[in-house]
């Protein structure tokens, strides 16, 4: 059975490499989009805390800006 | 009806909305890679290299799809001049994108077993490496344009030029002599693929079009911090 899965008659070499291939893409593909993603919230956090407070709290009224802040935006 | 299409609306739900794809997109991988791998059964031809077609199919069917999406939503955001439905497209690209390299690439292992080469200059593989140059010149507008008025009228004109080639990838069987069977799958007419190979295709395309919802909602979130990064500046 263990066999069969593995080496599938022959063509485990081709149908493993295609699912791996997939499956490395995918995680590619989402570690860069997460670190872009990490990058910038923390860019917007950093400036946002040299803000004075008056600009500060303009800035918060915009419900975005305190969702960016808070933790509800992260993954 | 353009109130909702406002980046506040659209990201109090966009912010909450990664962490539950992320968790569904997992057990429907899971499913789809079991089903795919071990419970399907293998064909009387191919034998267990159409497994294959569980990561190439959907890979496959999921780029088109979201070059179509592309188009369509640039042709809106052009005529209503809405700036956050540009934006919409361009988080869906990166994914659209990835998926037609999987497409290709894992075509290509497929076509060693079967046809007996890796590369062939066959209608539907041409049409397809067409498909994945257009994704490349759509990223590459983002990154070389930077005026906003610029970058959404070349990229539409991308994305209007390249949805030509969508019915060509589609029809390419039909219309030429490819080394690519014909459709197996008819929405009008009955499938000629049994149910038991079926089943795991659609799980898995359910898994791939939620692996693109999740990138595109990173990718979305991701880019209205910039724009608040930028509005920051201007405070």
């Amino acid at each position: 059975m263990i066999n069969e899965i593995i080496f599938m008659n022959g063509y485990g070499l081709y149908v493993w490499s295609a699912f791996v291939f997939t499956l490395l893409s995918f995680t590619s593909l989402f570690v860069v989009i997460k670190i872009q993603y990490t990058k910038e919230r923390k860019k917007f956090i950093t400036k946002f805390g040299t803000l004075n407070s008056e600009r500060a709290a303009f800035a918060r009224s915009q419900s975005i800006n305190s969702e960016i802040l808070s933790n509800i935006s992260k993954i | 009806m353009i109130k909702y299409f406002e980046p506040s609306k659209i990201f109090s739900i966009t912010s909450k909305a990664p962490k539950y794809v992320l968790f569904l997109f997992i057990i429907v991988l899971s499913i789809g890679l079991t089903e795919g791998l071990v419970l399907s059964p293998e064909d009387y031809k191919q034998s267990h290299s159409v497994r294959i077609m569980y990561v190439h199919v959907p890979a496959a069917w999921t780029t088109l799809g979201i070059f179509t999406a592309i188009t369509f939503l640039s042709i809106i955001g052009y005529i209503f001049k809405i700036k956050n439905i540009f934006l919409i497209s361009k988080s869906l690209a990166p994914s659209g994108f990835v998926f037609c390299i999987i497409a290709l690439v894992t075509g290509s292992i497929w076509g060693k077993p079967t046809w007996g080469t890796w590369w062939a200059w066959d209608a539907r593989i041409t049409s397809m490496l067409i498909l994945s140059l257009f994704y490349g010149m759509y990223l590459l507008a983002w990154r070389i344009y930077e005026k906003s008025d610029q970058i959404f009228k070349v990229t539409s004109l991308i994305a209007i030029i390249g949805i030509i080639n969508v019915p060509i990838i589609k029809y390419s069987v039909d219309w030429w002599n490819t080394l690519h069977q014909p459709a197996s799958i008819n929405i009008l007419s009955k499938s000629s693929i049994h149910s038991s190979m079926l089943f795991p295709l659609f799980i898995m395309t359910a898994a791939f079009v939620l692996f693109s919802l999740l990138i595109f909602l990173m990718k979305y979130n991701t880019e209205l911090i910039k724009i608040k990064n930028k509005g920051l500046d201007r405070l």
